[in-house]
């Protein structure tokens, strides 16, 4: 039993090693300064899938991304991986899309792929935070969801059983496929790329790609489609244009406050009675508790 | 986040060697497996964007899971389990993750499900995966006895056991016997054919074995009875799916703690020949051991690298008497020794590989058509340099790798005494590098022929007559110098007719021998880039003392004195 699977991916700017130049002075995101990798939990729900394509032979991964030209890297990372072939979904009509545009016409993208068992992403991007696209897809799809998936338990008779990762413990639950899949970061980390596929996929590109490519290059990869990675534009996906970039977008952004971590006095405490007695009053006075 | 690849930028050095480009072309058969293979390359620079692509790979794992497993697998070890291996569980995550990356195999052709990448950038990987856990490239590198099987084994044998070896079966080569070590002539395991079962049976004791319970096993056995000589031995591959062997104990060793060391009973257990009858010793074991060598030249190197990187980022961080101790002379110059013993042992290195890389591919080329006249000849000259460099990048390197180990404690102070640090395990595993695959001594042994036919020599003078650049001259006349007294000590040994004298001065005249060509080789890394400068200045004024030293001890010796040498 092969499962059809679009797991979604992001490219993001790394966040996670944040330089001197990472804000623009109007407090925007620098993303020339910072390097653009695959989200983190992106990867985690990418291996989700690879599992299964490991358990149920003739399983296909599709990998959707939306973003500018160079998206179409992180397309690539995920052939290397396993993936089976990647959609870039890239236009200027999509610029400037907040969380609700994004679903829709991430929506509108899987609408055209139509065949599929399951959606896998990442439960938030280190970007934004907002963990608000994945739960936005399914609602738009009309299908279930299941969140905060730490790893995929089994699938049976178009019944998958999955073990979420709360605040509080864990909790296992089952849903009817199709349904989408939010994947947490404390789920198994991605796999390494894999040496023969990089070299079979390195030299894969999309249309916009291409135009900027050598002959040569043209010539070599002519009579080898699996090089060729999809991009759809607006004009591929069938969407009302209101909703998509900038107009779709009711999200505004009111105030950016540019914050300095300071480190103040610090206290050394025992682990004695007094001095946490001493600390909760402290606590408890100045409002931070209580 | 480290990856061992792009942080050392000497291994894209080394990587882009000019010689590259005939290996590559050799090994990719004029570049004529594109259509086939969806991996293969289309032409030199995709060959070697590949080799980079794919050692970044290693790198990142490397430097993300490996390395930091480390500790804990020299802390668990492995476990004797009902008679079987169990690795460590770090070691069972770094296997996992080097085979879902596809990094079995390397260097096995396409057809059998390998990558075919050339020994230079396979090395490369062993430099690294040794820089991050010197242990666990034992169980890894263990793949090159795939090489023995892909030159010796019928093509039948190899369908079946490369293709399980490119999927990530892990290998062993069972030669050592409990009364048959360095003198592998010894070896008393028994092979009989059972008629029967139509199969040959194996019975006895291994020990010392080297990742002993992995799945495809070389066994060098006794199949002629009656024999007593390394004559009558052959090579066998034991599949564990067969069963008949236990791991009857597991070393308890001073380091490599991870790398399980076993003692095997063989009981009737069934076994194919590989190659011929009676070609065991003389021929497969002695292409087996090549390959082992040049794996613990890497192995030596990537202990280098580790023990100079603990050192320089303690000795930057550690602050005595008001500033950071790399500011003291006598650390500094430590440092600057253990990176070019470091440099002077990974050149080595590379140019050994290059060696093996060209004459190994036009042998197996010729298995597919006739030579011509030059590639015959080039085969010849290729393997001779292989044969003459092996020694040195063993012998050589896994003494430097020793020394760095020992300097990198000393950086340390009374901290790298303690087991918080990572120089202490660097130390005990460094340990072995000198010793198994022939000890330092038995590397002389190999290489000391040379010293006397005249090889080296030639191979010397012929580095001597490079083209470099006008302001590198200076280094290479100290080098001629160096030469120069290298051939006085070799005369006056030799003039002596004696073979014990030559013995007795072996191991002198065979450095002086490496130190000279480890000179030459920085001096012509220099001449492709200037970053080596440091280096081969450091080195050559380093070389030139040890062996005037050498010189010295030679010329005012005499054949009289062995006597005054041998204890009671």
């Amino acid at each position: 039993m092969g499962l059809k699977i679009i797991v979604l991916a992001k490219q993001v700017p790394d966040t996670r090693n944040v330089g001197k130049d990472a804000m623009k002075a109007d407090g925007t995101v620098n993303r020339a300064a910072l390097p653009a990798i695959f989200n983190p939990e992106d990867l985690n729900a990418l291996e989700q899938a690879l599992r299964l394509k490991d358990q149920f032979p003739g399983t296909h991964i599709t990998l959707l991304t939306m973003g500018p030209v160079r998206a179409a890297e992180v397309l690539r990372e995920g052939l290397f991986r396993g993936a089976d072939d990647g959609i870039l979904l890239t236009d200027r009509a999509f610029a400037g899309a907040d969380t609700l545009a994004t679903s829709y016409a991430i929506a509108c993208a899987i609408r055209k792929v139509k065949d599929y068992d399951l959606i896998i992403c990442g439960r938030q991007a280190i970007d934004g935070d907002t963990a608000q696209v994945g739960p936005q897809v399914a609602e738009k799809l009309g299908i279930p969801q299941i969140t905060y998936a730490e790893e995929v338990v089994s699938v049976k008779n178009n019944v998958i059983k999955i073990k979420r990762r709360l605040e509080r413990g864990i909790e296992v639950v089952e849903g009817k496929l199709p349904l989408v899949i939010t994947v947490n970061g404390s789920a198994a980390e991605c796999r390494p790329r894999n040496a023969k596929l990089l070299m079979k996929y390195k030299h894969s590109s999309t249309m916009s790609e291409r135009a900027e490519k050598s002959e040569d290059y043209l010539a070599m990869i002519n009579d080898k489609p699996y090089l060729n990675i999809k991009e759809w534009s607006v004009n591929d996906i069938e969407c009302d244009r209101e909703q998509l970039g900038l107009s779709g977008s009711p999200t505004k952004v009111k105030k950016i406050e540019n914050i300095v971590f300071q480190a103040k006095e610090s206290k050394r405490l025992t682990d004695g009675d007094n001095d946490i007695n001493q600390l909760m009053k402290e606590l408890i006075e100045n409002h931070t508790i209580g | 986040m480290a990856n061992f690849y792009t942080d050392t930028p000497e291994l894209k050095f080394h990587l882009n060697h000019p010689l590259m480009r005939r290996i590559v072309e050799l090994k990719e058969r004029n570049y004529t497996q594109k259509d086939k293979f969806d991996y293969a390359p289309h032409d030199y620079e995709d060959a070697i964007d590949s080799f980079e692509k794919v050692l970044e790979i290693v790198g990142e794992i490397c430097g993300d899971i490996i390395a930091p497993n480390a500790e804990s697998v020299d802390h668990d070890g492995p476990q004797l389990v009902d008679g079987h291996v169990q690795y460590a569980p770090g070691t069972v995550v770094n296997l996992d993750a080097l085979n879902k990356a596809g990094l079995m195999g390397m260097s096995l052709p396409r057809r059998f499900g390998g990558l075919n990448f050339p020994i230079v950038p396979y090395i490369m990987a062993a430099d690294m995966v040794s820089r991050a856990d010197c242990g666990f490239v034992n169980i890894w590198g263990l793949q090159d006895c795939a090489e023995t099987i892909n030159e010796f084994a019928t093509e039948e044998q190899k369908m079946r056991y490369l293709s399980r070896v490119c999927k990530g079966e892990t290998m062993a080569m069972d030669l050592t016997e409990p009364d048959a070590g360095s003198d592998l002539q010894a070896v008393m395991l028994k092979a009989t054919y059972d008629e029967k079962q139509g199969t040959w049976l194996l019975n006895g004791v291994k020990r010392f074995i080297t990742n002993g319970d992995g799945h495809i096993s070389l066994v060098l056995a006794r199949s002629e009875e009656g024999t007593t000589d390394g004559r009558g031995l052959s090579m066998f591959i034991y599949d564990k799916n067969d069963g008949g062997v236990t791991v009857r104990r597991i070393e308890n060793k001073m380091g490599i703690k991870g790398s399980p060391t076993c003692e095997l009973v063989f009981k009737n257990a069934k076994a194919e020949l590989c190659g011929q009858r009676k070609l065991g010793l003389i021929k497969y074991v002695m292409a087996l051991m090549n390959g082992a060598r040049l794996g613990i030249a890497a192995q030596s190197v990537g202990v280098c690298e580790a023990a100079y990187r603990e050192a320089l980022a303690y000795a930057k961080d550690r602050q005595q008497f008001g500033k950071a101790i790399i500011e003291f002379p006598a650390i500094y110059e430590m440092l600057s020794l253990m990176k070019a013993k470091l440099d002077a042992a990974r050149t080595m290195l590379y140019e050994t590989a290059r060696f093996v890389d060209v004459y190994k591919t036009l042998m197996h080329i010729s298995e597919e058509r006739e030579l011509t006249k030059e590639e015959k000849e080039e085969m010849k000259k290729f393997q001779k340099w292989a044969d003459m460099f092996t020694p040195l990048a063993k012998g050589l390197g896994s003494e430097f790798a020793n020394q760095n180990a020992y300097d990198a404690i000393q950086v340390h102070g009374g901290s790298g005494f303690m087991k918080d640090y990572a120089c202490e395990r660097i130390y005990r595993d460094a340990r072995i590098t000198s010793i198994y695959e022939g000890t330092t001594q038995l590397q002389v042994v190999a290489a000391i022929r040379f010293v006397t036919s005249g090889n080296y020599l030639t191979k010397i003078r012929e580095y001597e007559a490079e083209q470099i650049k006008p302001e590198l001259e200076t280094y290479r006349r100290i080098l001629v110098a160096m030469t120069d007294e290298y051939e006085a000590a070799v005369k006056k040994v030799v003039e002596v007719n004696n073979p014990e004298y030559i013995d007795f001065h072996a191991r002198r005249l065979v450095e002086m021998a490496g130190y000279i060509i480890m000179g030459y080789l920085l001096l012509s890394d220099t001449n492709r880039d200037h970053n080596y400068w440091k280096t081969t200045e450091i080195f050559v004024k380093w070389a030139r003392s040890q062996n005037a030293q050498r010189a010295d001890f030679i010329k005012n010796s005499s054949v009289n004195d062995l006597g005054k040498f041998k204890m009671e």
